[in-house]
């Protein structure tokens, strides 16, 4: 071992450290402008201790209110004959009066006000009425007043500096509370705004998770590294998959025109949620066999893929007679079901989205079907071709793909841009696409398998990890430009950022899994999606939950400050308070708030011990 | 009959020679050992042979097919007529026994239905009698962590019987399991050697098991194949061959 002896140099260098430190620290204060005197002046201070106050009396209750108001005359100035006003004595015979003393004073001097018979135990201020304007009436300091169990109470205040030879007067108006309490419209607003964010945040947790689970099994480098294809199956597969989802949402969106055409008639609806949905079984129980020992022949292999193509395209159908069935019965039933009309409304929507989800899911399936078949095609080409003849195949394929791909590119960027010059955004993209194509597949040894796992691995981490970075309040504001202010932009931002932060994680979990018995089930002849269902999901579920836990934590603390840029909850109304220097009624928001993430809290800590 | 020629295997990165120029065939029906130090090839051997690692030259007749050139899909088919047992059993832990014997078939089932964890009937059956056979039926439902070690490799041979094996590899299937447990695994391999009459290929370390249950012997050292006969072959030259000069017999 190297003992470390103290050499001149060794100090000077830990010397010169602490100094830099130092520096570092004073240009932190600076830039931050820490100012403790600024905490002392005593406008801050009594603004704070204003808000303070407010914040501890949140708007929550309130009661029906008595009121007595009681005016007293007060000389502000002593008259210059030198002789004191009288005291009124009018007030002695209702029983509730106040007493001044000395009943004339120089402005900015103090007197003292004392009042009887007033409500026993009750509150309010004490106040200066100018003889000029009667309708105002001036604060004069800290000038509540608090009456005993005789109704008696003795406050000082200092008079304003408005002399005048005429009496002015100061009314003392005590309130008490009668009645039972009953909550504030505040209160209740609240209640409406953190119930829409508990909700904001279950959803956007929902979708999220879903959807990050795919999502994740791509970004895990185990699981991808050892996919690999030939160069003719992948240029294939890349040409398949835009073309099958155009075909897709084309197809889906003919079926949808003759399901709603269909539609109209409840008869016809309702018959062809009994016929298609058979069908489908009936169709996939025929080509999907449960087990076969021998492959089947070509004929039957195809007329099956013809039925599974029929029972989708049925499967689809169903879907679309469900939606319009749905939709239909909502818009029936929802005036009868009085209070419970939500659950109508639930409904449509439900139609709603599976109605707009039908051609995403159609254009996915359709370009992985289609995609999968052709890079098939591609495998089998190279596997069988010679040498010489899959050489130049490649070549073509793969300039024609790279070709695609930079086209599509090059019109998303002339989509967002409208650049505008064609050369530039379509033409140049298409070329060079076409000739890093041909570069790869001249470079390639014709048969070789290429990465295209760990490809697809790369560009599914850099998107997430360029997604990541973007904070959810960001993507709200995006969302509420596309969908409105409103909640709903607060689920689609947070349930974007869920994904994306959730892939993430989840992949790293699925990379650190035990290899054994992914090795185990590879053995016995699985396929890549059963080995992943077998092998990798039973490993990865106790994680998954954790981690869906944490991100529900999260997403209920985001939720309440989303409606800040209009994403909806309660951030919306704690901001609109803020701005409008309602302290009292932020503070029942932010009551509610701490009260619910600590339940959410509360219950994620349970449900983590009971499930994982 | 299971025919291996030149297979040559070379890590990458770093071009660690693990396996160089072997050569052996196996008659259908034996029982053959595989021995040498940790770190001679063993394991890289098996696993070359259904192509959980892939060899980087050379060629592996199975029933006279070469399947080195066999295109994934085509593999698969392979891969499911060969069972394998592993040294750390490499059970799905969370999942249950009969799962985990069930994933046997994964090979034979169809994907789709076996994706929402439905299997034939016969399966479920066939699940039932390979459990009963290696005597843990009563341990179906359990999770497969909740098996001692005997027990787990037990499952393990289940799930190599659910294929339908004609070849079973055995990657030093006792190496983690107490004398008295090696001798009953390995009366279980024997018994599916001898009445299946499948072929099986075990690598194993301790030579009094070889000798008790082994028809024949394949000894690598660094990769190369530097011993082939009969167990009782095996003298204190030989022994010094295959595990080094400073070696010393125990067993």
């Amino acid at each position: 071992m190297e003992k470390k002896t103290a050499s001149p140099l060794r100090s000077l260098g830990v010397g010169l450290a602490a100094l830099a430190t130092l520096v570092i620290f004073a240009y932190g204060f600076e830039i931050t402008q820490i100012d403790l005197q600024e905490l002392q002046s005593e406008e801050r201070q009594t603004s704070l201790v204003r808000v303070l106050r407010a914040l501890a009396q949140p708007e929550l209750i309130e009661y029906e209110q008595d009121e007595q108001a009681i005016t007293s005359p007060v000389y502000v100035g002593c008259p210059d004959d030198g002789g004191v006003p009288e005291a009124p004595d009018t007030a002695e015979a209702s029983g509730t009066y106040l007493v001044i003393n000395p009943l004339c004073a120089e402005p900015l001097e103090a007197v003292q006000v004392e009042g009887f018979g007033f409500f026993p135990h009750s509150r309010g201020p004490v106040r200066f009425v100018p003889g000029s304007d009667p309708a105002n009436t001036v604060q004069l300091g800290r000038d509540v007043a608090l009456t005993d169990a005789e109704g008696h109470f003795v406050v000082s205040i200092v008079l304003p500096n408005r002399p005048s030879d005429e009496p002015q007067f100061i009314r003392a108006t005590m309130r008490r509370n009668v009645g039972a309490p009953r909550f504030t419209q505040t209160a209740k607003d609240t209640w409406d705004k953190i119930v829409e964010t508990v909700f904001l945040a279950l959803l956007a947790t929902t979708l999220g998770t879903a959807l990050a689970i795919p999502v994740s099994f791509m970004a895990a480098r185990n699981l991808m590294k050892g996919v690999r294809s030939p160069l003719a199956s992948i240029a294939l597969s890349a040409l398949g998959w835009p073309a099958g989802m155009a075909a897709g949402v084309l197809v889906t969106g003919l079926i949808g025109r003759f399901s709603a055409s269909l539609a109209t008639n409840p008869l016809a609806n309702i018959a062809g949620l009994v016929i298609a949905p058979a069908a489908v079984w009936g169709l996939t129980r025929w080509a999907m066999p449960a087990e076969e020992t021998r492959r089947p022949g070509r004929g039957l292999r195809y007329a099956r893929g013809a039925g599974l193509l029929a029972a989708v395209l049925l499967g689809f159908f169903t879907i679309l007679q469900l939606a319009e069935l749905t939709s239909t019965i909502s818009l029936a039933i929802r005036p009868a079901l009085g209070p419970f009309g939500f659950l109508a409304g639930f409904l449509f929507q439900v139609s709603d989205i599976l109605r707009i989800s039908t051609p995403v899911a159609g254009a996915l399936a359709s370009g992985g079907v289609v995609g999968g078949a052709l890079g098939r095609v591609g495998q089998r080409l190279a596997e069988r071709g010679s040498v010489t003849a899959v050489k130049p195949i490649n070549v073509l394929l793969s300039a024609v793909a790279g070709a695609t791909i930079l086209f599509l590119a090059g019109w998303a960027v002339e989509w967002l841009y409208e650049i505008g010059r064609p050369e530039y955004t379509i033409w140049a993209p298409l070329g060079a696409g076409a000739g890093l194509g041909a570069l790869l597949a001249l470079l390639t040894p014709a048969k070789a398998t290429l990465p295209i796992g760990l490809v697809l691995y790369t560009i599914t981490r850099t998107i997430l990890n360029t997604l990541r970075s973007v904070e959810a309040l960001v993507m709200a504001i995006v969302f509420v430009i596309a969908v409105g202010i409103g909640p709903f932009a607060g689920v689609m931002a947070l349930g974007l950022h869920t994904i994306v932060s959730l892939a993430k994680l989840y992949s790293e979990q699925v990379e650190s899994i035990l290899p054994g018995p992914l090795e185990a089930i590879t053995a016995t002849g699985a396929n890549r999606l059963q080995t992943i269902i077998y092998a990798v999901v039973p490993q990865i579920v106790p994680p998954y939950i954790s981690y869906t836990m944490y991100r529900w934590d999260i997403n209920v603390r985001m939720s309440t400050i989303i409606g800040f840029v209009g994403g909806g909850g309660i951030g919306f109304l704690l901001l609109q308070n803020i701005n409008l220097l309602n302290y009292r009624a932020a503070s029942a928001q932010m009551i509610a708030i701490a009260v619910v993430v600590g339940a959410m809290d509360y219950l994620s800590s349970v449900m983590r011990e009971k499930y994982v | 009959m299971l025919k291996i020629e030149n297979l040559t295997k070379i890590y990458e990165p770093g071009g660690v020679l693990a396996l160089d120029n072997v050569s052996f065939e196996v008659p259908d029906g034996q029982f053959l050992a595989v021995i040498g130090l940790s770190g001679s090839g063993k394991s890289t051997l098996l696993r070359c042979i259904n192509r959980l690692i892939e060899p980087t030259s050379g060629h592996i007749y199975l029933d006279g097919e070469d399947i080195t050139s066999l295109n994934p899909e085509q593999m698969r088919r392979v891969q499911r007529r060969i069972g394998m047992v592993f040294q750390h059993f490499n059970l799905v832990s969370r999942s249950s026994v009969l799962t985990n014997v069930l994933a046997g078939r994964l090979g034979y089932v169809n994907p789709a239905w076996s994706l929402m964890n439905r299997f034939p009937k016969e399966d479920m059956e066939k699940a039932r009698r390979q459990l009963e056979r290696v005597g843990i039926s009563d341990k179906a439902m359990q999770r497969a962590d909740a098996l001692s070690g005997g027990q787990q490799q037990r499952v393990g041979i289940a799930r190599a019987l659910m294929q339908d094996p004609t070849l079973i590899l055995a990657d030093e299937p006792v190496a983690s399991l107490d004398p008295v447990l090696a001798h009953s695994i390995m009366k279980y391999l024997e018994d599916i050697n001898e009445k299946d009459g499948v072929t099986v290929l075990c690598s194993l370390h301790f030579l009094d098991i070889v000798h008790r249950y082994a028809d024949r012997v394949i000894a690598l050292n660094e990769g190369r194949v530097v011993f082939e006969g009969l167990p009782s072959e095996i003298d204190d030259k030989k022994f010094k061959d295959i595990y080094g000069r400073d070696a010393e017999r125990v067993g």
